[in-house]
């Protein structure tokens, strides 16, 4: 089969790869009709993300057919088209059986601090991910879900992470109503965690990046207040000002390791890995919040220490929530609101490319050229 | 003295717009208003019923014996990826990171990064001896230069660091060529 794979920090190709098996009762082998490069496989492109190795394919977010089940699959049989959470889980683990899906503690025998992930790294669980023509999908009975008939496929594919990661990020910040929320980030996660944040009730979203396309559809898209923060000597004040000195209800970190806004920590982590990455969003939040406020952080971050100002968060008495979103708790609630058009996930897209394709479509998404926000993966074209 | 900040007195701030003007504004305004009703709350919801989990415990996944796990882990979990098992010179140092150090140590991660970078050269100087060399243009996809909006664009994310980014991804190919060459001329010299 044709599948991604990684070269090397910013190196990447297609091979022929063997097609994956049934190695567990509980799998499912599934091809992928439709898959898409996330904000976090970017990290790994990178070479931040520790224990990546050559010849690893990404992809978290898929979704296609069922190609072949193991023996105790009950619930799926080939032909059904499923969409996958990106979060591999069993649904038995002391974890699973509380609802942290993405702790699970029985498919990621490489570290207890993550649960498993496909295509991430041997540090969540050395699967091989969904930019391929086919995918290993473990415990095949908790994890997929076939896709109702009314449901777009772009809709679908968004659910499996970004759109999902948004809805609990506004979750996280614990909105009451008439809240000022401010998100940082005007990607596909950010995006849809301030149209969430107005189904919570918020009085006022504001979302703050730097790229004009991103804040064009935050406007357009989430009826959002925008903020450039290149245009302001220093956001955090600008934030103050904004909310009558008083700081946001609620902030929501959308961004995670690679930010930019400070030259010095994103050559310092993202490219020199002096550190576990570039924590500028995650301390604009903690700075930007009122006291006694919520920080949500949903950017992803990997294992390596990071330079975060954890006194301003004692000190202001905040609330810090954050987790890897437990993907498929928040699917049916989640099914109503893109059925009633209240959250827009395929609003998102502005790239398709052929998974021959995929070297540019990293790069693109990477340096955001050509106005990208989301890219989609055809492997079958 | 009414119009003081927020922050320097008691009232609690006033929405700018009601909950009506809200409703009308912005589609699904409040459907998920009440905080309980809201999927992750609460955040342990015991439910293990609810999966689709048929055991208690998954049967264990075959091949676990010479699996790496981290020693925080009471065993090889039950099931694991198979994707690039460990290999060579980096498979030692990521193999040392495992069974050395837990995840607390900051050695554990730097190891696994060495042994990535490891990966990474040796992999390179393998491909040179074979019928598909590393090509860092097609592989970096900076092809995607040429299109539209490439180098000259202003807004681009990278632009703060645009200058160190070629020199980064570049420079280990360089330094290496230029290994090669002095290591020739000595050779040749010989």
């Amino acid at each position: 089969m044709r599948a991604m794979t990684y070269r090397g920090p910013y190196k990447l190709r297609v091979e022929e790869k063997d097609r994956p098996r049934i190695e567990h009762p509980n799998d499912a082998i599934v091809r992928v009709q439709l898959a898409a490069i996330c904000g976090s496989d970017l990290h790994l492109y990178h070479g931040m993300m520790p224990d990546t190795r050559i010849g690893h394919t990404f992809g978290h977010e898929f979704i296609g057919v069922v190609d072949e089940v193991g023996p105790s699959v009950e619930r799926l049989q080939a032909g059904d088209r499923v969409m996958v959470p990106f979060n591999i889980f069993c649904g038995s683990c002391w974890f699973c059986a509380r609802g942290l899906y993405s702790n699970c503690h029985n498919v990621n025998p490489n570290a207890t601090a993550v649960g498993g992930i496909y295509g991430y790294s041997h540090t969540t669980g050395g699967y091989d991910g969904g930019q391929a023509e086919y995918v290993r999908v473990p415990f095949a009975d908790v994890g997929p879900t076939k896709i109702p008939e009314w449901m777009h496929d772009e809709d679908a594919v968004l659910l499996t992470d970004a759109a999902a990661t948004g809805y609990f990020g506004a979750q996280l910040g614990e909105i009451a109503e008439g809240d000022t929320v401010v998100v940082l980030g005007a990607g596909p996660v950010g995006l849809i965690a301030a149209q969430s944040a107005w189904l919570m009730g918020a009085g006022r979203v504001i979302v703050v990046d730097h790229l004009a396309e991103r804040l064009e559809k935050a406007r357009s898209m989430c009826h959002a207040e925008t903020l450039d923060y290149d245009e302001h000597d220093d956001i955090v004040v600008e934030l103050k000002r904004q909310t009558d000195f008083l700081g946001a209800d609620v902030v929501i970190e959308a961004v995670g390791a690679e930010a930019d806004g400070s030259c010095l920590q994103h050559v310092a982590g993202a490219k020199l890995k002096l550190q576990g990455g570039s924590p500028v969003a995650l301390n604009w939040a903690i700075d930007g919040v009122r006291k006694g406020g919520t920080v949500a952080v949903v950017g992803a971050y990997g294992p390596i220490p990071s330079a975060v100002k954890f006194g301003d968060a004692l000190n202001k008495g905040l609330t810090l929530r954050m987790n890897q979103t437990p993907v498929k708790r928040q699917w049916p609630r989640m099914f109503e609101h893109v059925r009633n058009g209240h959250l827009t996930p395929r609003e998102l897209v502005t790239h398709r490319f052929p998974l021959e394709h995929i070297s540019e479509a990293y790069h693109v998404f990477s340096a955001k050229l050509d106005g990208c926000i989301k890219p989609l993966i055809l492997p079958s074209s | 003295m009414t119009d003081l900040p927020t922050a320097y007195v008691a009232d609690r701030a006033r929405m700018r717009e009601t909950p009506e003007q809200l409703r009308a504004r912005i589609p699904g305004w409040g459907v998920d208003l009440d905080p309980a009703d809201r999927p992750s709350h609460p955040k342990l919801q015991y439910a293990p019923e609810s999966t689709g989990a048929h055991w208690r415990f998954p049967e264990r996944q075959p091949g676990s014996e010479d699996r790496e796990r981290s020693i925080e882990h009471a065993f090889v979990t039950p099931v694991f990826g198979t994707a690039q098992p460990l290999h060579g010179a980096s498979g030692a140092i990521r193999r040392l990171a495992y069974e050395r150090f837990s995840e607390a140590r900051l050695a554990h991660w730097m190891l696994l990064i060495a042994g990535d970078r490891v990966d990474a050269w040796g992999s390179h100087l393998r491909s040179l001896a074979s019928l598909r060399p590393d090509n860092p243009v097609t592989q970096t996809g900076v092809r995607a230069e040429l299109g539209a909006d490439g180098v000259s664009r202003t807004g681009r994310s990278d632009r703060r660091h645009q200058a160190l980014d070629p020199v980064l991804v570049a420079g280990p190919w360089v330094a290496a060529a230029g290994v090669a060459v002095l290591g020739a001329r000595r050779l040749l010299r010989r």
